[in-house]
């Protein structure tokens, strides 16, 4: 894998074809849980954890799975890594475990794995397949977190609210009260305010795209973007 | 047709192949997390009664020192729930129940509740709840200290175990009543399924006799 392979797979999982703004896939829990910068960003890195392991094992396998069972069997890997994943959780970071609840298990069920492993980790090598999950799921990650940064701010008046579930009851000294004395905003942080906050990072998004392509349209055109390794 | 039996046995070995790794793994996962997991989920439910109960208000083993209660109205209770008996020399001197809410406002809440041997609450915790985010979710110890109005309080006046709304003893907060009235009811039916089974409840000697 060379450098401007590794770019191309980076852009696409970021940026291009990100799973959360573009692909739109695994909405459900980018919903659900983002109702604050702690849970989002849990689930985010999860779920990273989650494709990546996937991809990276799917990969190497791809070429012993028969073509008509490739689905059971990618949902099958799937389904143990993400069990896999559930008992560490349990075992090592339980109050967080009992916030993302259901969330967790439901990895499986993202779309965005099975997706990356059908559409990229069964025609790529192990190495740049580990890359794109990792690429997907940061860039999953990073829409979450910021969402759920959003709702957070504008709901409750406040960053890093329940940061004592991962790191111990010391860590609740790091929460930032952005907006002192807020009331509160419900609607941010019920399931509306997820799917008002998203509409507008998608618009957002693509507002930025269009400033791009006009601002490349008006000056000479710099080297075109590899297309390689799309998903 | 023997191409097909052919290729038809050939998938399913792989795939048993797959399932037979996948089990293998998730079994070595378990394993090796099992005890963990057990030791966290105590901790945890340790550390919950010890928001009940002072820590130094028995000297049990209070998490092995349990009951197997059936499930009853007044618990509000569908299942088989787990009550744990704390004592001081032998001598009960409190029960730690599993309670439900049946009357939240959006679904069940889950409470445990420690009742005192003298038929005071000792305190009071809400688990699990779907309440409305920012309105009834005060029922909650992370989110303000309302539920901690209920220690010390013994059955006495039945009326009195109501909110203030509806002439009773606890507040609320404007906008949400539903949820805290669920929770006062709830905690008034333990009570009262504390004095139908008191000598259940507080057992002499630690698993009775025979």
């Amino acid at each position: 894998m060379n450098w401007s392979e590794f770019k191309a797979i980076a852009y696409n999982g970021l940026w291009k074809q990100n799973p959360g703004l573009v692909q739109l896939l695994g909405l459900c829990p980018l919903l659900a849980v983002s109702n604050s910068l702690v849970n989002a960003l849990s689930l985010g890195l999860a779920t990273t954890l989650v494709v990546t392991l996937s991809n990276a094992t799917i990969a190497p396998v791809r070429s012993y799975v028969p073509n008509e069972i490739r689905i059971p069997v990618f949902v099958l890997i799937i389904a143990v890594l993400v069990t896999v994943v559930q008992y560490l959780m349990n075992a090592y970071l339980y109050d967080l475990y009992l916030v993302l609840g259901i969330f967790v298990p439901l990895i499986v069920t993202n779309c965005i794995v099975l997706a990356r492993a059908e559409s990229f980790a069964s025609k790529n090598p192990a190495l740049p397949s580990a890359v794109d999950g990792l690429m997907m799921g940061l860039g999953l990650t990073a829409v979450l977190a910021t969402l759920g940064g959003m709702r957070e701010i504008i709901g409750k008046g406040t960053l890093l609210s329940g940061i004592n579930l991962v790191f111990g009851e010391s860590a609740k000294a790091w929460v930032i009260h952005v907006i002192p004395d807020y009331h509160g905003f419900l609607l941010a942080i019920l399931p509306p305010g997820a799917f008002i906050g998203l509409g507008l990072i998608i618009a957002s998004k693509n507002w930025l795209n269009l400033r791009a392509e006009r601002k490349a349209r008006n000056q000479p055109a710099p080297a075109a973007l590899p297309e390689a390794a799309r998903g | 047709m023997k191409r097909i039996v052919r290729s038809t046995l050939e998938t399913t070995i792989n795939l048993v192949f797959f399932a037979a790794i996948g089990t293998a793994i998730l079994a070595t996962t378990y394993y090796l997390t099992r005890d963990t997991i057990a030791a966290t989920i105590e901790a945890a439910k340790l550390k919950l009664i010890s928001q009940l109960l002072p820590p130094d208000s028995y000297d049990n083993d209070i998490m092995r020192d349990t009951l197997t209660l059936a499930p009853d109205e007044l618990l509000g209770t569908d299942e088989l729930s787990l009550a744990h008996v704390a004592r001081r020399n032998g001598d009960p001197v409190a029960v730690v129940l599993e309670v439900v809410a049946r009357e939240g406002y959006s679904g069940n809440i889950q409470m445990v509740l420690a009742i005192r041997s003298d038929g005071a609450l000792s305190g009071v915790r809400v688990i699990s709840h779907k309440e409305t985010p920012g309105l009834g979710d005060y029922i909650d110890i992370a989110k303000s200290d309302w539920i901690r109005a209920f220690e010390g309080k013994a059955r006495g006046n039945d009326a009195d175990w109501k909110v203030k709304k509806d002439g009773g003893q606890f507040d609320t907060m404007t906008g949400a009543t539903i949820t805290p009235r669920a929770i006062v009811k709830a905690s008034h039916l333990a009570l009262q399924y504390f004095d139908a089974h008191r000598d259940q409840l507080l057992p002499p000697i630690k698993g009775g006799k025979p």
